[in-house]
């Protein structure tokens, strides 16, 4: 019985009179991919926002390896385990890869000193493909670059589950593989994600299950073909009901 | 921070220098002209801490070194206590007081934060200018029966002297220790980006509060030890702005993010306030000069002198901080 | 009792004027994400201009509005391309040390020019009496004029092209230039335009209040205050602060001394921001 990471139940958000999340409800496992995805608008980021602490919810629980993480401050989140990579990437300018990576693994569920965090940070960096731009400075980075920087700095972290933002977004096909390949090593080395995404072929080879949220509700959940061939998805988010088929095949 | 750095070395040996040059040479007047530039060099430096290492400018920096030197007198005065130990106690209280005003104020994103630190000059000027047990804004002078403790007058300003080296010998080190420690990284990475920061488990909250606190302690130290070395207090020396400027002046000047950038910035600075000084027009020219220096700096060399000098020389970043 | 109300209704029509000159600081801030720190001095170019004006060409300080704020407005476009420009999008630390300093420049020079003396602006206008206390007709007038331009500012801001298209860059700076606009044009004329409000709330204040070189920061507060009070980049709303502002100060200025009214009105302004910024992020902007 693979234990339950991260349990939502009834998420919601509302900024003024905007509801950007309904009673959305979902659970991420042990070593699994869970895939988010939904039209633009749907709610994902907002979704994110709400588990990791950039503000909190109107309404509902966020609970991660079974203690209430409702409302808790981000700092406090990446400690217990749960790490996350932004939309639009937030590298720290003027500090080089190292450095970057080294705040992860100080700050990280695992509360390194400086000289145990230099020497994880390199690891990471290593792992992810960007050992030869350690001493780069993250804003001197390709988009590519600073798209696996994101990434690595989560895993400084150490984290249990790992949030990924729209990863692969304005990648070129080429980066786009090898960012997959660096996904699957993740997952391998016992890491579980989450993670929202709008590429159909990312989320259909990789994803273990798939949850659909279209105008801040939960529309579907299951095993990526399940899902893709659901009517009511393919009608929100698909639109002709040819792509979901062609997906299927491929 | 390492022994085995050379700029661990580099520090000392200037310290050394500022220690010993008016002890060697018996000259009064060398020892009055660096003891103005040892307190810039205090200042500007613990100012770096919040300005450079956190990106949070502190406007009214100059709240410490005053409310430092009415504290001290305080206790030196009314309850006779020894200068030193009174500045040391008036340290401690100043860094409490901070602390705490810091978890609150430290809530205030960059600019409003920057804002507010005048407020809080203005604010501990206005009280204090109106509280009769500090004599209000008449300031509090002090006899000269204050100097027994150190053999009378004369000695003052080469005991005095010696604290403020051993202050500034503090500040820089503390700078040093900071910069190279998880803190300091802290800090950096809030300064970059505050909310990545703290997704990436930097607690920011806390972290500022105690760089701010950090940043007035040593200042509120040099506000007794000079309070006393003038045998005057009041509100208007105490809690002056433009002095507060000056020192965001002389960090921008000299490269902020540096070790050597306040030290550098406060050698230039004082060497052109002396200059300006002879001159009859000083006074009213004086903000329009510093003003001008802070804009071409911050439009053309952000860096200061130490920024130009990485640029000019890279090799330099592995030796100097 | 009547007393406080006569005092709160004075606070009105000062409010209005405060109102005025916080729209210059909240335009900027709205459109451009800029604290200009050079509000203070903008006001203070303000009043020596229609003192200036007024003491030598005699004219009425009312029609010295005209050139004053143009002044202002070639003055805020000289700030804004010698130093604003290259600092928009850069860190605010730079931003706000870049205004700082020109800031210093300025009140550097004021003091250079017209040392710290303490300056008026003579005005004789019939008040209004009504049950014994007087509202004198400079604060009329000037609460009059205060409306007045705000509301051609905001015809300006939302029936023009030029006003348009200062909005267009506030809300989305990449959009509007892939629309055709030449944005840091339209940011300069912003700059300009807050300076040249910042200007004419300051000759409005010279009418009523006795001025000097470095009241200028007294104003500023108030100006910071009401930004947060109205919210930024809305001219009514900078307006309806100064009002509320004004409202507050009438009500609490006849209990304490004229001195702590600025500490009060620092220790408002924090406590509002600390009420305001409690969630991580800060005003979202379009990049």
């Amino acid at each position: 019985m693979t234990r339950t990471l991260l349990e939502v139940t009834g998420l919601s958000k509302h900024f003024g009179g905007i509801r950007a999340v309904r009673e959305v409800s979902f659970e991420v496992r042990e070593g699994e991919i869970l895939g988010l995805i939904g039209p633009n608008g749907a709610g994902k980021s907002t979704v994110f926002n709400l588990v990791n602490g950039v503000f909190p919810p109107s309404e509902g629980k966020v609970a991660f390896l079974g203690t209430d993480i409702t409302g808790w401050p981000p700092y406090r989140v990446v400690r217990a385990g749960l790490a996350r990579t932004h939309q639009i990437v937030r590298p720290l300018n003027d500090m080089t890869v190292l450095e970057n990576c080294t705040v992860g693994a100080c700050f990280g569920r695992l509360d390194l000193p400086l000289g145990a965090a230099r020497g994880l940070a390199r690891e990471v960096i290593d792992f992810v493909g960007l050992g030869d731009r350690a001493d780069v400075l993250a804003g001197h980075l390709t988009i590519a670059g600073k798209k696996r920087l994101e990434i690595a700095r989560a895993l400084c972290a150490k984290p249990t589950l790992l949030l990924f933002d729209e990863v692969l977004a304005g990648l070129n096909p080429t980066e786009v593989e090898r960012m997959l390949v660096v996904f699957r090593k993740i997952r391998e080395s016992g890491v579980a994600i989450l993670m929202i995404e709008h590429l159909m072929h990312a989320i259909m080879s990789l994803s273990d299950r798939v949850v659909v949220l279209n105008f801040g509700e939960k529309l579907a959940e299951g095993k990526p073909h399940e899902v893709v061939n659901d009517p009511a998805v393919i009608e929100a988010y698909l639109g002709d009901p040819d792509i979901a088929k062609k997906l299927a095949e491929d | 921070m390492s022994i085995r750095k050379p700029f661990f070395w580099l520090l000392l040996v200037m310290i050394g220098f500022f220690a010993l040059a008016p002890r060697v040479t018996g000259d009064f007047m060398l020892l009055q002209d660096l003891s103005v530039v040892v307190v810039s060099i205090i200042l500007v430096s613990n100012l770096n801490l919040m300005i450079g290492y956190t990106g949070y400018v502190n406007f009214g920096n100059i709240v410490f070194f005053g409310l430092g030197g009415y504290i001290g007198i305080n206790g030196l005065y009314y309850w006779g206590w020894n200068p030193f130990l009174s500045a040391l106690f008036a340290g401690a209280v100043v860094g409490l007081l901070t602390l705490l005003l810091g978890l609150g104020v430290l809530r205030l994103r960059g600019p409003f934060f920057a804002l507010a630190t005048i407020g809080v000059l203005e604010a501990t000027k206005a009280f204090v200018s109106n509280f009769e047990p500090w004599q209000g804004a008449e300031g509090i002078n002090l006899p000269f029966s204050v100097f027994d403790s150190v053999g009378g007058l004369a000695n003052v300003g080469w005991y005095v002297y010696a604290a403020l080296v051993g202050v500034m010998a503090a500040s820089l080190f503390l700078s040093y220790w900071v910069k190279t420690s998880k803190f300091g990284l802290g800090l950096f990475a809030i300064r970059e980006d505050e909310e990545a920061a703290q997704v990436l488990g930097v607690k920011a909250p806390l972290f500022k509060a105690l760089v701010y606190a950090m940043s007035g302690v040593l200042p509120a130290v040099t506000g007794t030890l000079v309070a006393y070395k003038e045998a005057v207090i009041d509100p208007e020396k105490a809690f002056d702005l433009h002095r507060s400027i000056e020192a965001i002046v002389m960090l921008m000047l000299g490269g902020q993010g540096t070790i050597a950038g306040p030290i550098l910035g406060a050698v230039a600075y004082e060497q052109l306030r002396s200059y300006l000084l002879t001159s009859e027009f000083f006074s009213h020219f004086h903000l329009i000069i510093a003003g001008g220096l802070l804009l071409l700096t911050v439009l053309f060399v952000p860096g200061g002198v130490m920024g130009w000098l990485y640029r000019q020389c890279p090799a330099l970043r592995s030796i100097l901080e | 009792m009547r007393g406080i109300i006569a005092s709160m209704f004075d606070g009105v029509l000062v409010g209005a004027v405060y109102g005025l000159a916080a729209i210059g600081l909240s335009l900027i801030w709205g459109v451009m994400d800029v604290i200009n720190l050079t509000h203070g001095a903008l006001i203070v170019s303000g009043m020596f201009g229609v003192y200036l004006l007024v003491a030598g060409l005699g004219i009425s300080p009312y029609l010295a509005l005209v050139p004053v704020a143009a002044a202002g407005f070639l003055i805020g476009l000289a700030i804004y391309w010698a130093s604003v420009h290259r600092m928009i999008g850069r860190p605010h630390l730079m931003s706000l040390l870049a205004t700082f300093a020109v800031n210093m420049v300025l009140i550097g020079l004021g003091t250079a020019i017209f040392s710290t003396s303490p300056f008026n602006v003579n005005v004789a206008l019939p008040g209004i009496t009504w049950g014994g206390y007087t509202f004198t007709g400079t604060k009329i007038v000037a609460a009059l004029a205060a409306v007045v331009i705000a509301g051609l500012l905001y015809a300006f801001l939302y029936r023009t092209r030029e006003g348009k298209a200062i909005r267009a860059v506030a809300s989305n700076r990449r959009a509007a230039e892939l629309m055709g606009i030449h944005s840091s044009r339209v940011l300069a004329v912003a700059f300009g335009l807050g300076a040249a409000i910042a200007a004419a709330g300051g000759a409005l204040i010279a009418t009523l209040f006795t001025f000097d070189v470095l009241r200028g920061s007294v104003y500023e507060l108030k100006s910071f205050v009401i930004c947060v009070l109205g919210g930024l980049g809305n001219p009514l709303g900078a307006l309806g602060g100064g009002i509320l502002l004004g409202v507050l100060e009438g009500g609490i200025a006849p209990f304490i001394s004229v001195s702590w009214i600025p500490v009060i009105e620092f220790a408002l302004f924090v406590v509002i921001l600390i009420r305001f910024s409690q969630g991580l992020f800060v005003r979202g902007r379009a990049k």
